[in-house]
């Protein structure tokens, strides 16, 4: 098992190291950030000055290993426009989008899977049936327009909660957060589900297929022969073979949604990293985009490297495979 | 009192093509103790006959005529409940693939206490003590340590031997094996036949062993049943039958067996194949295969009995009896 998690953890490494090139010199190669800080009046002697302070005359590799120094000593540069550190920057819109992801894929997954569940055990249903109905309605809907007739229905029309910003927010270990006070909870209603219904869709898709599949299994069957009811068959057999496929996509849905939650967060005026990313690329803010996207491969390699040791956790194959 | 009565039992399955008749008029009987071979080619409604049984017939199929006499009483219309009841603890199966059986998350422990509980609570020590005691009934070498393991960690011969300790956890009256062996080496298929023969004997619990190799069953079964399109079309004691059958198709699986062959000859083959069971012609369903077949076999023929024996045949070898 500990060998395992070496392994694991090298192999994230690798992909971190690959990740920090491909990044810096993608970024690298869009546009001359030059002309962004230095006011186009300034002379000769400013803009070589300016150049030089921000090491852009050095040749590209050594900036790139200027650069993973700086990382590695948790310096990712100050960003170009606002003149503050890129972290600072980055880490003060993180935990708004943190919250608002969370909430909503949490959401999505618990209710998507039990409905999923639900709909694939008992799938002649008019019940399972209006499920579906609701999950292809939340696969074809674009995301934006639905944003817009929830803002209409419920802050406009109705005026039962805000359309936008964070509200109140309290501060627990340094970082302002919404969801513990019920002004912020209100706040994060809308734009929560906003992004939960494409995942809620989603995973009622996947628990409705995976518990169909298993149902049908020789595993059922005999649990059924041997006597076991049904309500233990649910809980000690399907959930547990169900949970392989929901945990992978899980995964992939939590970091994809932090990190591409800018649509949301665009409607609804909710200060996250979505915005800022949007923002830093249209002037080009090189360490503000380079850090995002650092951050991102991070947040990913993070989530798949959790979610292989979760595998390991609960499935005694995966462990025995990580054995051998 | 025989522990299990099925009387012209008739499950179908009502899918978009049709009506499947996959079990279309079974009877025979069970007494204590003994073991009964279901024989039949692929497709003849062997499994689902088992599964009528446990009352485990998934839709679109479903049972619609028949009678199960299971101790005496009568299990088709029962409730769910009940039958989930009488399910394991009074008759419980074996399935044929071993791999698929058994939950690979969960400990060989797990699996056998929750069948256990299944019939009321069990405390843990109870529950490993009994589990124990019949991984070592059915061969399972150190079977404490083994409570622990996952099915991953066993052979498929010794996963099948788990599902059968799973299977007599409740020591039921009567246990239906389908073909547990074909998934299975020739040699621990011999083992296995040999090891539920014994705890067949020695618990009182009776056998209905499902197979299309009518070889491996006669040596384990004292009586049989064959099976044919959904029908049982003859029934009766397996020495009796294999000396002297009567239905015609009977006679056929016994010509082709390899061991009644003369040496260096090729193998006798029943001419033609199974019918589909969509579009079966009224009548004998043997008939187009059959040359006994007469006018009389455009009309089906019923399981008639015969002392110890019975069959469903107008035309039976060696004449009907007076
Ligand atoms: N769910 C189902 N829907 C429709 N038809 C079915 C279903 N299950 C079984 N059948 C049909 O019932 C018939 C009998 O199947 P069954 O599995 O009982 O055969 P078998 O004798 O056990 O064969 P084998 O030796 O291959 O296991 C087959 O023709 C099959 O197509
Ligand atoms: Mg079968």
């Amino acid at each position: 098992m500990l060998g395992f998690v070496i392994q694991r953890f090298l192999q994230a490494v690798v992909v971190m190291a690959v990740m920090s090139v491909i990044v810096f010199c993608g970024v690298y190669a869009i546009g001359n950030p030059v002309d962004i800080v230095i006011p186009p009046d300034a002379t000769q002697d400013i803009r070589a000055a300016t150049i030089a302070k921000l090491g852009l005359d050095k040749p590209l590799w050594e900036q790139y290993f200027l650069f993973v120094g700086n990382l590695l000593q948790g310096d990712f540069g100050r960003s170009f426009v606002y003149n503050i550190p890129v972290l600072d920057l980055i880490g003060g819109r993180l935990p708004a989008t943190l919250e608002l992801v969370l909430t909503s894929v949490l959401t999505a997954t618990v209710l998507g899977v039990s409905l999923g569940i639900y709909a694939g055990y008992r799938p002649d249903g008019w019940l399972a049936k209006t499920i579906m109905a609701v999950s292809v309605l939340g696969f074809s809907v674009p995301s934006f327009w639905v944003g817009l007739i929830l803002i209409l229905t419920f802050a406009v029309n109705l005026g039962w909660l805000p359309a936008g910003g964070r509200g109140a927010t309290v501060t627990v270990l340094g970082v302002p957060w919404s969801f513990l006070t019920l002004d912020g909870l209100s706040h994060i209603v809308l734009p929560a589900i906003n992004l939960a219904l494409f995942k809620l869709a989603m995973m009622i898709r996947l628990a409705r297929a995976g518990t169909r599949e298993i149902m049908l299994t020789d595993t059922i069957k005999f649990a059924r022969a041997a006597g076991i009811s049904e309500s233990v068959i649910l809980r000690r057999h399907l959930l547990k073979l169900i949970s392989i496929p929901i945990i992978t996509v899980f995964g992939l849905e939590l970091g994809s949604t932090l990190a591409f939650a800018v649509v949301t967060e665009t409607i609804f005026s909710w200060p996250g990293v979505g915005k800022l990313i949007i923002d830093s690329i249209a002037v080009l803010d090189r360490p503000v985009m380079v850090a995002y996207l650092i951050l991102v491969a991070f947040l990913f390699v993070t989530i798949n490297f959790t979610v292989d040791l979760v595998f390991a956790l609960i499935d005694p194959r995966v462990r025995a495979g990580a054995r051998a | 009192m025989s522990v299990l009565d099925v009387r012209d039992l008739r499950t179908h399955f009502f899918t978009r093509a049709g009506v499947v008749k996959a079990v279309d008029g079974v009877s025979f009987t069970l007494e204590k103790g003994e073991i009964l071979g279901l024989v039949g080619e692929s497709g003849s409604g062997k499994t689902v006959t088992g599964f009528s049984l446990l009352g485990l017939v998934d839709p679109p199929g479903r049972i619609v005529e028949g009678s199960i006499r299971l101790n005496g009483k009568e299990l088709v219309g029962m409730s769910d409940r009940d039958l989930r009841k009488r399910r394991g603890r009074e008759i419980s199966m074996v399935f044929q693939d071993p791999i698929a059986t058994l939950n690979p998350m969960l400990t060989i422990g797990q699996q056998m206490r929750m069948a256990l509980e299944a019939h009321g609570r069990v405390g843990p020590r109870a529950a490993v003590t009994r589990s124990e005691e019949l991984l070592a009934k059915v061969g399972i070498p150190s079977p404490r340590a083994r409570l622990r393991s996952y099915p991953h960690e066993f052979s498929g011969g010794m996963r099948q031997r788990v599902a059968i300790a799973i299977a007599l956890l409740h020591s039921p009256s009567v246990i239906v094996a389908d073909e547990p062996t074909t998934a299975l080496d020739v040699s621990i298929q011999a083992q296995i036949l040999h090891t539920m023969r014994d705890l067949a004997r020695e618990t009182g619990t009776a056998l209905i062993w499902i197979s299309h190799d009518l070889a491996v069953v006669s040596s384990l079964a004292t009586r049989l049943a064959v099976m044919y399109a959904g029908r049982v079309v003859e029934e009766g004691p397996t020495a009796a039958i294999l000396r002297d059958p009567r239905h015609p198709y009977t006679a056929g699986l016994i010509a082709s067996l390899p061991a009644m062959a003369e040496p260096g000859t090729a193998l006798t083959q029943i001419p033609g194949t199974t019918p589909s069971l969509l579009s079966l012609p009224p009548g004998c369903p043997f008939a187009p295969r059959c040359t006994h077949a007469t006018e009389a076999c455009t009309s089906e023929p019923v399981l008639e009995r015969h002392g110890t024996r019975g069959w469903a045949c107008f035309h039976p070898v060696g004449g009907v009896p007076a």
